[in-house]
Formats: C-alpha cells, sequence, structure tokens
C-alpha cells in the first residue's frame, strides 16, 4: 500500500431487526468520520440497517489459521461441554 | 425546483463509474438519484397543476431549452471533483433551508414533498460541506484548486435565489417562504463553512443571473442534448 492510500476499514451493520452489529465488508476513508459516511452509501443503500461501527482494520488482530488444528480441533471430542445432557424439568418454559 | 433537482442530478450522474474512489462514486450517484427521484415528484404534481396531461416524463425529457427554469449553477459542468463538491454544496445549502421552509407550506402536497426530501437534503447537505472543508483545509493542492472552484462558481450563486412574478405570488399565498429569507440562511451557514474550509469569497462581485427565466449558459444544450436524446429518436419509449 502506498504512504498516500486511505487506510482500510471494516463495516459492521447491525439491520432493524438484529441485535448485534454484523461485518459486512471493508471500505477505504480518510478519518473514522468519511468512514461512516462511506459506509452509509456503500452498505446501507437497500435499507440494509439502523446502526453503523467502523473500525480501522490495522487494529483488528486475528487468530493464526496455520494453527487452526491445535486451537479448534480439540473441542471436536469433548460433547459433554453442550448442555445437552440434562433432562429439563417439567414446568420449566422458555428453554 | 424540478429543473434545479433533474438538472443537478444528471450532472452527478455523469459522475457514475468516474468518482475518484469507489465510495465516492457510489456516494455521488446516491445524491444524484435522489434529486431525480424529487424531480419525478414535483414533475408529477406539476404536470397535474398545469392540467394539461403533460406527466413527469414529458415535463423532464420533451421541453426545450428555453422552458427550463434551473438555476444557472446546477447546469456548469461538472469539472474536477472539487468543483462538483463546490457547486453542490452551494446548491445544498439553499435547498436545506428551503425545504425545511416548505415543510410548513400551504400547499399540502408541496409540505410532503418537502418532509420526503429534507431528510435526503440533510445528507447531501453533511456529504458536500464536509468535503469542502476536507479540500478546502487539505493538501495545498486541494486548497488552490477548490479554491479555484468557488472563484469560478461564486458568479452563479446568486442566481438560485431570482425571484419573479410566481416567486412573489407563492410567498404572499403561503406556499413558499420568503426567498430573501432563504438567501439570508444560505449566507450564514455557506460563510461559516467558507471560514472552517480558510476559503476566501472572491472579490469579484459580478453576478450572473437568467436560469429561472430560461436564460442559460451555454452548457445546457449539451446536457438537454445528452438527456433527451432516447426520448427524441424513440418517443415513447420505456425501459
Amino acid at each position: 500500500m502506498k504512504k498516500s492510500d486511505w487506510p482500510l476499514w471494516e463495516v459492521f451493520i447491525r439491520s432493524k431487526q438484529g441485535l448485534n452489529h454484523k461485518h459486512v465488508g471493508s471500505l477505504r476513508a480518510a478519518d473514522a468520520e468519511m468512514a461512516i459516511e462511506n459506509a452509509r452509501d456503500v452498505y446501507t443503500r437497500r435499507s440494509e440497517g439502523i446502526s453503523i461501527w467502523v473500525l480501522e482494520s490495522k487494529n483488528i488482530h486475528a487468530s493464526d489459521p496455520q494453527e487452526a488444528d491445535s486451537l479448534y480441533d480439540p473441542a471436536h471430542s469433548k460433547v459433554y461441554r453442550h448442555p445437552t445432557f440434562y433432562d429439563v424439568p417439567d414446568g420449566i418454559s422458555h428453554m | 425546483m424540478a429543473d434545479d433537482s433533474l438538472i443537478l442530478g444528471h450532472r452527478l450522474s455523469e459522475w457514475c463509474g468516474h468518482g475518484p474512489i469507489l465510495e465516492e462514486d457510489i456516494a455521488l450517484t446516491n445524491i444524484s438519484l435522489d434529486l431525480i427521484g424529487q424531480a419525478t415528484n414535483l414533475f408529477q404534481y406539476a404536470g397535474k397543476i398545469e392540467g394539461k396531461g403533460r406527466d413527469e416524463d414529458q415535463l423532464a425529457f420533451l421541453r426545450y431549452e428555453k422552458e427550463y427554469k434551473n438555476s444557472l449553477l446546477v447546469e456548469q459542468p461538472n469539472g474536477d471533483f472539487g468543483m462538483t463538491i463546490m457547486r453542490q454544496f452551494l446548491f445544498d445549502a439553499y435547498r436545506l433551508p428551503l425545504f425545511e421552509a416548505l415543510t410548513k407550506s400551504s400547499d399540502a402536497q408541496i409540505a410532503a414533498i418537502a418532509e420526503k426530501s429534507l431528510k435526503e437534503t440533510k445528507y447531501h447537505y453533511r456529504h458536500s460541506a464536509e468535503w469542502v472543508i476536507r479540500l478546502g483545509d487539505g493538501t495545498e493542492e486541494s486548497h488552490q484548486r477548490i479554491q479555484k472552484s468557488l472563484d469560478l462558481l461564486w458568479r452563479y450563486s446568486s442566481d438560485l435565489f431570482t425571484s419573479d412574478d410566481i416567486q412573489t405570488e407563492a410567498e404572499q399565498n403561503g406556499i413558499s417562504p420568503s426567498i430573501e429569507e432563504i438567501k439570508g440562511l444560505w449566507s450564514k451557514n455557506v460563510y461559516s463553512v467558507l471560514e472552517q474550509a480558510t476559503l476566501v469569497i472572491p472579490d469579484n462581485k459580478w453576478e450572473q443571473n437568467g436560469g429561472r427565466a430560461g436564460k442559460h449558459s451555454e452548457h445546457l444544450g449539451y446536457l438537454l442534448a445528452e438527456l433527451q436524446y432516447m426520448q427524441r429518436a424513440y418517443p415513447n419509449m420505456e425501459w
């Protein structure tokens, strides 16, 4: 990336029905204010949302895909971590 | 008002695919579509009042140059991005207080159109004012370019506020707010943003007017040739 290029931003939108902001894509902008305006124009023009978050991409730290085996595979054999072995007593609703 | 929206909307549509960055390309074409939408609503209503059976397409595509009453400002060519932004800013700063006042129009249909358009215009103004400040108070190059745009466009800004018999009558009937009052609000906003942008209003106080009377600059004819081509070449075509 050239030094003169604008930084990259990740855009998160909360839809009308949604409870949380979801990642929808990225864009370039000179600062946070411009990033929100650009996100409004690029990602909400078809009524996708009612709230926008933007985050400079460089501030996101990600797990290493090379380490996926050691990070996630061990969880596969631990079915007892799912709360599926409990009997729910009659009369308990909203479970 | 319909002509202002249509012509400026068409000008902005010329940016489609040519914006300086993808995000701004989409922003400009969004604004273009907002303006053409406003023009549609206003033309529909104008056609109804006229009562000669002309619909919005006939009013938009099948009049001659002198029948267009848009201000000289909106027909000026796009120039560079700074020029487009300055033209947009000078226009948005006029449209914002105008639509605000028109929500209280004695004409219910005009008030309803203003209500809907006001939301769009608030964003247009925010977008263009923000860019005027960024470019004016930006780099040496951006400052010098947008100052040049202001020097060129300033002479057309007063054409937005030209009054005539129809305007006077609309003011007397409470359909329109006082155009002088709108000009006062426009000046206040424009001066404050230009100051933040470190831009200077040109010394040359010469004003060019005539758009509202159908006396246009040479640029409108070329614009209309492109805008009207399809309807002229293939009358009544739809797509």
